[in-house]
């Protein structure tokens, strides 16, 4: 009767998503809701068909509660793939616009289930299963809360399901990673208060006297986007059997709060929880401890202080008063420094092992996942000066920048950390392939070159054309001259992000195979390499 | 030399009393991350000049909101921005300059990131209702180099004209000053806007400059595309540029 409770929970909530798809007051609410509550009485069947909870039975009970990170890990392949193969789609879109498939598939409903597929699912199932499994080791204890676990990761499947079938119905909010609408957000909320629970709850068990560095980022990360979403969400819906609502902020407090929300998004979500994975998996991967004890402290405290004020440099310019885009401006440049005390303290626990990079495609992952880490902390505070920023906002090179940061840097350690876990979760000796690792690196590596340095020129380039001016006094090129000039580009950068694609089915491939116990016949990685000749 | 050791000394045993207590870690982290956002958010309430006195701005009529609704539905933020930055190049490109007071009635703001396609802060009077309805509908048909998705589909939409004083209610709960005649006669305005033949005088009266007739070339139907159109034929035309003036360190 393990599972008792939980059938009669969901099959609760199941009713009453039947009763809001029956009673909606608009039709995208109750399309919306025939979604949700299919998802629901699934959930319940499979609920009831195991009572007992047998399905689980492969951790001991007074173990490591390991069963839901291995969900975890294939829930983050898969929606990597989702949200990546969404990407390359709307890259074409932009490219081929005949591509669009309204209303469901345009462009403006598309980018959303996107950004929100990468960051929220990809990245965001990333951070749930290898936060869970940091801390339990680093604590020496069992997950808190029993069952817990296990609703913050279906809780949390559930949410993507509402935000990205959302999305496609045209439910959105209109703002930038922060799409969801207020139903959605409140099912948000209660899940992430659970997580916090679990975390908080296994920290204050745990075997050992100090908290380890990866759980101060972890916990910080989880603290401070509960804040964001909540102010960033607070608003009135118009009725609530209706999909729409009103945000309390207007205008210039509204275009504040979000960026407030938006940046922070990045710096906690994909900065400090990705730092947070960084400082457990790099040093057990290299097999050395942590470089600097005190600088982890220094930028630990550096960066959550600093990185909240840096919002406004996504408003220069615009009608947010001067001093609010100044103060963003100084402390975004400021934030220059504990960037790279993340960077120098995570390369420099390679200090000694360098050369396992040779033999090691994981560990060279982790490395080219901080060199585009400190490249995209180096390129964020030099686009936040004012002057940078009147030619790069509102062009490409926004985008180029951001996925340098993305598919570098948050890409690349969840990659590395997934080709850490799935042997050691599944109890296998080894990986099914280190080559099609090294393939994986190799095409992921490329994909990011491509993309950013096509997004580069294509963002220069159309800041430039539309500030030129011709001898007489007159601007040279219309808007649609400067679209147009931005043709090849798009075709570039979607070729770039197919390559980055390739790469995580790839890891997919190889992910299942180390699964299901196999184990490729391959020459090991540096076997190839010339013996080393005695000197005569 | 041996002062300053023993001083970082000091703040490292100091830390190891945070590192070995979760609820200290966990309050000074949250008190560390809650400045920034309260220096830089909460003066924007109550500094005066964050947004300009100027006449003409007022709340969207209900079909006007109703179109917003429909921009915002179909994310349209992600190409256009509606903000015109104060450069020599976008001035004479898209306008004067947005002011704070153009998006005072906006919950949430839309003014957006990217220039996929042009800024639309002033793109209100334009062009022609009947340039809209064509370019929505088949945007390559008129701008031969344009990436934009067609939206044909809205033209063949009925408005829902649920909900609509409802709206307006949410969003004086939120501040945006409708009266309770403009809330009660919601539905009215909504309809007299798009409807050629309708006697528009109380809407003006309620909503100066309002721009009324048949949107989408079907005076027999109030579509998902007159709404979106009246919208754009709106924006940035609101606010009286004669009597403006810009006072030093006003921003």
């Amino acid at each position: 009767m393990k599972n008792g409770y939980w059938a009669i929970l969901v099959g609760a909530c199941a009713f009453l998503a039947l009763m809001g798809a029956a009673l909606g007051q608009d039709a995208a609410f109750r399309a919306h809701f025939w979604i949700i509550f299919s998802a629901l009485a699934v959930g319940t069947v499979l609920l009831l068909r195991n009572m007992d909870g047998t399905g689980k039975g492969r951790d001991t009970p007074d173990g490591y509660m390991d069963e839901v990170i291995r969900y975890g890990v294939i829930a983050t392949v898969f929606w990597g793939i989702v949200g990546m193969l969404v990407g390359v789609i709307i890259a074409s879109e932009l490219a081929w616009p005949a591509l669009n498939f309204g209303p469901w598939f345009n462009f403006g409903r598309l980018r959303p289930v996107h950004t929100s597929g990468v960051v929220f699912a990809f990245a965001g199932n990333a951070l749930i299963c290898t936060s869970f499994y940091v801390v339990q080791r680093t604590c020496r204890t069992r997950l808190f809360g029993g069952q817990l676990p296990w609703f913050v990761f279906w809780g949390y499947q559930l949410f993507i399901l509402m935000a990205a079938s959302g999305y496609v119905l045209g439910i959105t909010r209109s703002q930038e990673y922060a799409e969801p609408e207020w139903y959605a957000i409140l099912w948000l909320v209660v899940v992430w208060v659970a997580y916090l629970l679990v975390f908080l709850g296994t920290i204050i068990k745990r075997k050992e006297p100090h908290i380890y560095v990866a759980n101060w980022f972890y916990l910080s990360m989880i603290v401070t986007i509960a804040m964001l979403v909540i102010v960033n969400n607070l608003e009135i819906p118009v009725s609530f059997l209706g999909v729409k609502s009103y945000s309390v902020f207007a205008g210039v407090q509204s275009a504040l709060v979000q960026w407030w929300y938006g940046h922070n998004a990045v710096g906690f979500f994909l900065t400090a929880g990705f730092l947070g994975m960084m400082y457990y998996f790099v040093p057990k991967q290299a097999n050395r401890p942590v470089y600097s004890y005190r600088l982890s402290i220094i930028h630990f405290w550096a960066l959550i202080f600093l990185y909240i004020w840096a919002g406004p440099h996504h408003l220069h310019y615009t009608a947010l008063p001067d001093w609010a885009q100044t103060l963003g401006m100084v402390f975004s440049v400021m934030l220059w420094m504990p960037s790279w005390g993340g960077m120098i303290n995570g390369l420099m626990t390679l200090s000694g092992a360098w050369d396992k990079l040779r033999t090691d495609p994981i560990l060279r992952m982790f490395v080219m996942s901080l060199a585009f880490y400190g490249m995209a902390t180096f390129e964020g505070p030099m686009m936040s000066i004012k002057s940078v920023n009147a030619l790069s906002h509102y062009t490409d090179w926004t985008i180029g920048h951001v996925h340098s940061g993305a598919l570098g840097w948050v890409g690349m350690v969840t990659f590395g950390a997934i080709y850490y876990l799935t042997p050691k979760l599944w109890n296998r000796s080894q990986l099914y392939s280190l080559r099609l690792v090294n393939w994986h690196f190799w095409l992921a590596t490329l994909g990011i070159v491509v993309y950013a340095a096509v997004m580069w020129v294509s963002g220069i380039m159309q800041g430039l054309m539309w500030r030129e001016y011709d001898s007489n006094g007159f601007l040279v090129y219309s808007f649609a001259e400067t679209v147009a000039a931005m043709h090849p580009y798009y075709v570039m950068r979607m070729l770039g992000g197919l390559l980055f694609l390739m790469g995580a089915l790839i890891m997919a491939y190889n992910v299942i195979r180390t699964i299901r116990g196999d184990v490729r016949d391959e020459i090991p990685m540096g076997a190839e390499a010339p013996a080393f000749q005695p000197a005569e | 030399m041996v002062q300053q050791m023993s001083n970082a000394n000091q703040v490292l045993g100091f830390h190891s009393k945070i590192e070995r207590n979760v609820t200290l870690l966990l309050v000074f982290s949250l008190l560390v991350v809650t400045i920034g956002g309260l220096v830089e958010i909460v003066p924007l309430f109550w500094l005066q000049n964050t947004v300009e006195k100027v006449s003409g701005e007022r709340p969207y009529t209900p079909l006007e909101l109703a179109g917003r609704n429909i921009y915002i539905r179909e994310g349209c933020y992600l190409c256009h921005s509606q903000m015109i930055r104060p450069f020599r190049d976008e001035v004479e490109r898209y306008g004067h300059y947005s002011l704070a007071a153009e998006s005072m009635y906006d919950h949430p703001f839309q003014w957006g990131s990217k220039r996929t396609g042009p800024d639309l802060a002033r793109v209100g009077g334009r062009y022609s209702n009947e340039w809209h309805v064509e370019h929505l509908k088949d945007p390559r048909a008129l701008v031969p180099e344009s990436v934009m998705p067609s939206y044909a589909f809205l033209a063949d939409t009925d408005l829902d004209t649920g909900l609509v004083a409802e709206g307006l209610k949410a969003n004086r709960i939120v501040g945006v000053p409708y009266t309770d005649d403009e809330i009660k006669n919601a539905l009215a305005d909504m309809k007299a806007q798009a409807d050629p033949n309708a006697d528009t005088a109380d809407l003006l009266k309620r909503y100066p400059k309002a721009v009324t007739g048949d949107f989408d070339g079907n005076p027999d139907r109030l579509t998902e595309m007159d709404a979106l159109v009246a919208y754009l034929q709106m924006l940035g035309s609101l606010v009286d540029f004669q009597s403006y003036q810009p006072t030093d360190g006003e921003r």
